[in-house]
């Protein structure tokens, strides 16, 4: 990459090779890209507060220059579109100066909807490595399972979440685990459709090799075809997480729910608080970027330790 | 694949035999059994029948697979048949009798499904082609009758979980209603809405394809954001948009929207680097190459997002009705039906979400299958 005889190679960094460097890779078009998505947004709450605020000050008679107006439609209580340092104050609120046991702590809700994301995760990865297990070994599982696995997907669950959530909660389900049933539900899927096409990737010579060392299969499953599948488990696994996610968020819907983020969702919604919902859903964007993240660590980290070269 | 049938043969049959030892020892376990609590033995001639049935295969003849399974259908669906008649008999308070033969026809049902399987080994012909469609019918159906034995026979209260049956005829009693549901969420907000984010995320596609600097910013970003709960915006572009189906549309447009962005891109990038070269070499502009060579070369990418945008767009337009809605919807209809305890009629709107579904999937598959032809996981 670097090389010596480049001007400020070697010892140290000329700045303007450091600019270059950035923008020849991802860094820098990044930053450009959500510089520009944060100015647009101001833009953006400028434009659709502007209605509420002309109205205002006609009401109040005040007169504004642009700067002072624009000023203004950013200090609305209830805006139509918050502007970014709004809903950055909400967060650090309700994120730092509550404490985190508190119902009006972010922390809390998140915690909440991160748990039953979690369990859900668990569930439905675990369920789809069983069944793809099932399916790769048996033929009629194969014929008979795989056809309705993927007609389960049409099955808009989300619309239902809440309904499975009211129904499980009637019948004294914990709410952890209502909500974790919809999210095993969504993740089971990915799971199971890339561990199937992982366990049969591996090459019929290599599967040969392992009948002619007399494998069970069994030991073909352990020693070659779930190896075999690793990476195809984790990039199933950073889209289980996210969905898992969607789940839970969506399954704290409905009437019954009173915590976590979907509920702050709901309940910004019905009082038109807009800054509490847009800093539910960015806490809800933070906490799938951090846990896609995660599993993308991990599956380096057992990729190498399994001795692929990333 | 010969070597694969020399492998499949041994478990197999061992299979068969003791699935249907299983079912056997269940039939045989039945007759002296009550088929309801309180040692009513209505019908009861008829189970004996169906059990004595069910021990004709245990002999394990016929060995030729194909009049095995002839034998065992027939004896499964007259078996499935009485216990659906008998249900409402013993609604509620069926007997271990009852138990011991539904057992049984499962586990036969179960021996029927692997012996279909099992004819669909080999090169596809016609008829192995409608074996293998067989199979998830008869399991789908297999299903259904499990669930309504179950729920009428243990009593399961309504609200909880109801029978296919009640489904059924709620779902028949109801078309007015579900029809304009249906139109108002599907026809209206699902379609407006998928047309339109697939179409804005294939354009911006097109114009980031022409400046790497977005492609390398973009990118990143829309992979972010499609692992992000859009959903959650819903109650934003209700207060946005209204009540009606633009707020739905414009939810789905924006979960549309990232899906198709990303996999334009990328399967813009899909044609070789040796393909593109050799339009070059023929002087060929960007609108042709784009036009001969990569975006049939990224078509697989795009139908990949439109068939992962089909089932988003109908989640979008559903949860979004949750957050306010003219008195008409699906969304609609299940969280107020939800409300009122009348779960048939949740089911029922379930069912029209399902078929919708697929067979909006379907058609994207079907057109992906026209289109793309030529790509390997096709050719057989």
């Amino acid at each position: 990459m670097s090389e010596i005889a480049e001007p400020g190679g070697g010892v140290g960094y000329a700045p303007r090779v450091w600019v270059q460097r950035i923008f020849a890779g991802q860094t820098g078009p990044v930053l450009v890209v959500v510089a520009a998505l944060i100015l647009i947004w101001y833009a953006g709450a400028i434009y659709l507060n502007a209605p509420q605020q002309i109205d205002r000050d006609r009401r109040a008679g005040i007169e504004r220059n642009f700067i002072d107006f624009a000023a203004a439609t950013y200090a609305q209580e209830r805006p139509v579109l918050p502007a970014p340092h709004q809903v950055a104050a909400e967060i650090w609120k309700t994120t730092v100066e509550v404490k985190p046991t508190s119902k009006r702590s972010l922390i809390y809700h998140g915690w909440v909807t991160l748990s039953s994301t979690l369990t859900g995760f668990g569930i439905g990865t675990l369920l789809g490595i069983v069944l793809a297990i099932g399916i790769v070994s048996s033929r009629t599982l194969d014929k008979s399972l795989m056809p309705w696995i993927i007609t389960s997907q049409t099955i808009p669950i989300l619309a239902i979440a809440p309904m499975i959530v009211v129904v499980l909660g009637s019948l004294n389900v914990a709410p952890i685990w209502a909500k974790g049933t919809v999210s095993a539900y969504l993740a089971f899927f990915p799971v199971a459709v890339g561990m199937v096409k992982g366990l049969r990737s591996p090459d019929p010579m290599l599967l040969d090799l392992m009948r002619t060392y007399s494998a069970s299969p069994t030991q073909t499953m352990w020693k070659l075809r779930l190896p075999a599948a690793m990476p195809f488990l984790f990039a199933s696994l950073k889209v289980a997480i996210a969905i898992s996610l969607v789940g839970a968020i969506v399954g704290e819907m409905p009437t019954g729910a009173r915590a976590g983020l979907g509920a702050r969702l709901l309940s910004g919604s019905y009082y038109g608080q807009t800054v509490q919902i847009w800093s539910a859903l960015l806490v809800a964007a933070f906490m799938a970027a951090i846990l896609v993240t995660i599993v993308g660590m991990a599956d380096r980290m057992v990729l190498r330790r399994m001795g692929v070269k990333a | 694949m010969s070597a694969a049938h020399i492998t499949a043969e041994r478990p197999q049959s061992q299979g068969a035999f003791l699935l249907t030892v299983l079912a056997a020892i269940f039939a045989i376990v039945a007759l002296p059994l009550p088929i309801s609590e309180g040692g009513s033995r209505v019908g009861g001639s008829s189970l004996l029948l169906a059990s004595l049935l069910l021990v004709v295969p245990t002999t394990g003849w016929p060995r030729i697979v194909g009049l095995r399974l002839l034998l065992n259908a027939v004896i499964a669906t007259a078996a499935f048949g009485l216990l659906l008649a008998l249900l409402s008999a013993v609604e509620g308070r069926a007997g271990l009798g009852y138990w011991a033969v539904l057992t049984a026809t499962a586990f036969l049902t179960v021996q029927v499904m692997r012996d279909l399987a099992r004819l669909t080994e080999g090169r596809p012909t016609p008829l192995r082609r409608a074996f293998s469609l067989a199979v998830p019918v008869v399991f789908g159906l297999w299903l259904l009758i499990l669930w309504e034995c179950l729920v009428r026979g243990f009593g399961v209260p309504p609200v909880l979980l109801p029978p296919p049956s009640a489904i059924a005829v709620t779902f028949a009693s109801s078309l007015p209603t579900l029809w304009a549901d249906f139109r108002q969420t599907f026809l209206k907000a699902v379609i407006a809405g998928y047309a339109m984010g697939c179409g804005a995320g294939f354009l911006l596609a097109l114009l980031v394809d022409r400046v790497p600097f977005l492609k390398r910013g973009l990118l990143p970003v829309g992979n972010l954001v499609s692992a992000l709960p859009i959903v959650g915006i819903a109650p934003i572009m209700v207060m946005w948009f209204g009540f009606d189906w633009p707020s739905k549309a414009a939810v789905v447009v924006v979960m549309t929207f990232f899906p198709m962005l990303v996999n334009t891109v990328s399967g813009l990038n899909a044609a070789g680097a040796m393909e593109r070269d050799l339009m070059r070499t023929y002087a060929a502009t960007h609108t042709q190459s784009l036009i001969k060579l990569r975006l049939p070369a990224a078509l697989p990418f795009i139908f990949n997002a439109l068939k992962i945008n089909s089932t988003l767009a109908l989640i979008g337009a559903i949860v979004a009705e949750f957050f306010g809605t003219p008195i008409v919807g699906m969304g609609f209809r299940i969280s107020t039906e939800v409300g009122r305890m009348n779960i048939d009629m949740v089911w029922a709107e379930i069912t029209v979400a399902a078929i919708a579904g697929s067979l909006f999937y379907g058609l994207v598959a079907l057109i992906e299958r026209t289109l793309t032809f030529w790509h390997p996981s096709y050719r057989h």
